[in-house]
């Protein structure tokens, strides 16, 4: 076969103009619609408690930070402590439904029955149970992420090779060696979509928590801002809740791409183009 | 090395009708012996191999493994498919330890033998490579070098090239031919293909549509080593005459 490379300059301008291909659209949309919008309220001379412009929202969220922290701290630590239970909690229930068909016919409609009680009816609970602390807005948390963790987890282990697991029985495998040398890396793929859905959760379960009471946390932000016609602050808040939410999905993403290589470079199909020499690319 | 008595095994398919895929079926394997299994799909080959290698136990007969009839037989006889079934996680040299690390072997020695081997193999400086990067040939050998490694005298290949080119499936014989010689294994060839059959085996027993039997075995007088014109001599004709009269095509 005879293969050559493009020269490097040409080979750099395609790649550059690739990302900017990818980047660009969206951020020249996001630009005009915040154009449009600090336009529109400047024109039309909109009331700041109705509509701020996004440079109001901006300064008003700057001038604000150091009042801010403690309350994103506080979201931060509860999403991240829920997370994390729901995380060892779905993970050890996934595991067991896989252990067991009795455990798993026993649990499963106990668990989907579990996610048709609205979180907002058993955030209150929580609080009348457990008091104001931490705790129960860690639950809320955990209560909403849990589920996607247990499903994918299951989901993942289900669908295991069977041939795989026959292989290595004639190897002499124990149950144990199956399950750890392949089983359990076979289903990392399926683990993370769950972990991703339930990540992008979080946040809103903690800031949900909040709202049934609390006294620190973006949530008791939001509700105070509300109260007192700081549309500015409710905003800033929304922006932060999204950020969070952004920044917890990017690390899931991140920890995905770096421990399933694998499994990205197995899915990965060399892409023929034809070629333009003059280096225009679609 | 191995003795089939007479065993035959039926399943219960959707719970509700039994199907016999295999019945009285006899097979002796000497040591250091190539045989092949032919025979239309569905025939029960590979349960008879999942029987020989104690994933299943036989309803009635017997199966003793180096004269011992009452030895567990998992973990005691290599068995290769014909899906590679590399795991896409592990490095080559990592899939090929796959078996040593299971069966508490030292890693130390199984990893200078299989480095040893990779040559052989046609897998030379492969060794850090994820299988998705090796050809489907490469592949195919890694799985075979990988059921070496797990140190078994009697290896079953379940159709082993069913999912190769016929190019390359014809290449893949006569190297799977030189591993044998210099490595001196028993084994037990599945296939759909007469021409791979007879070139391959000392021995080619045919089976029957299910319920699967062994209908005729025939012996091959071919001299070895095996060259691939020999497919185009008198002899190996007439082995495939009797071959094709026998499976009824």
């Amino acid at each position: 076969m005879l293969e050559s490379h493009l020269d490097k300059s040409l080979e750099q301008r395609i790649r550059a103009r690739r990302t900017m291909a990818r980047v660009l659209p969206p951020l020249v949309l996001v630009l005009t619609l915040l154009v449009i919008w600090q336009l529109g309220v400047r024109v039309g001379n909109v009331d700041k408690w109705l509509l701020p412009a996004p440079s109001d929202i901006a300064s008003a969220g700057w001038d604000a930070r150091s009042l801010l922290w403690p309350h994103v701290l506080q979201t931060a630590t509860e999403t991240l402590l829920g997370f994390a239970l729901a995380l060892a909690v779905g993970f050890g229930l996934g595991m067991l439904i896989d252990a067991s068909p009795l455990i798993n016919n026993a649990l499963y409609p106990l668990l989907v029955a579990s996610q048709t009680v609205p979180t907002v009816a058993i955030a209150p609970l929580l609080v009348i149970w457990l008091g104001y602390g931490l705790l129960p807005k860690v639950l809320v948390v955990a209560l909403v992420c849990f589920f996607p963790i247990v499903v994918s987890t299951a989901d993942g282990l289900r669908a295991t090779d069977g041939e795989l697991v026959n292989l290595l029985s004639t190897m002499g495998a124990s149950r144990q060696a199956i399950l750890f040398k392949v089983r359990l890396p076979d289903a990392l793929p399926s683990l993370f979509s769950g972990v991703r859905i339930a990540v992008t959760y979080s946040v809103v379960g903690a800031i949900l928590g909040e709202w049934v009471g609390a006294s620190a946390g973006l949530g008791i932000f939001m509700l105070r801002a509300t109260n007192s016609f700081r549309t500015d602050w409710v905003f800033v808040s929304i922006l932060i809740t999204a950020l969070l939410s952004l920044a917890l999905f990017a690390s899931v993403s991140l920890l995905e791409r770096r421990l399933l290589g694998w499994y990205y470079r197995a899915a990965h199909q060399e892409k023929w183009e034809e070629v333009d020499t003059k280096g225009k690319t679609s | 090395m191995i003795e089939v008595s007479h065993i035959s095994k039926s399943f219960r398919v959707d719970g509700m009708t039994i199907v016999q895929a295999i019945h009285d079926v006899s097979l002796t394997v000497d040591q250091g012996a190539f045989i092949t299994l032919i025979g239309p799909s569905g025939c029960g080959k590979s349960t008879l191999l999942n029987l020989i290698c104690g994933l299943m136990e036989p309803d009635t007969g017997t199966i003793v493994l180096e004269g011992d009839p009452s030895a567990k037989r998992l973990g005691r006889v290599g068995y290769m498919l014909q899906r590679d079934l590399l795991l896409p996680w592990r490095t080559l040299l990592g899939n090929l330890l796959l078996g040593p690390e299971v069966s508490g072997q030292p890693l130390e020695r199984a990893r200078a033998q299989a480095r040893e081997l990779l040559p052989l193999f046609g897998l030379d400086g492969f060794e850090d490579a994820y299988p998705s990067a090796l050809s489907v040939g490469m592949r195919q050998r890694a799985a075979l070098l990988r059921t070496v490694l797990c140190q078994q005298e009697l290896i079953l290949l379940d159709e082993p090239f069913g999912a190769l080119d016929a190019l390359t499936r014809r290449t893949m014989r006569s190297w799977l031919l030189e591993v044998w010689s210099r490595l001196n294994h028993t084994i037990i060839f599945v296939t759909h293909d007469i021409d791979e059959a007879i070139y391959l085996a000392d021995e080619v027993h045919v089976m029957s549509p299910r319920p699967g039997t062994i209908v005729q075995t025939t012996r091959i007088e071919l001299p070895r080593p095996r060259r691939e014109e020999m497919v185009n001599d008198r002899l190996f004709g007439e082995y495939r005459t009797t071959l094709l009269q026998a499976l009824g095509v």
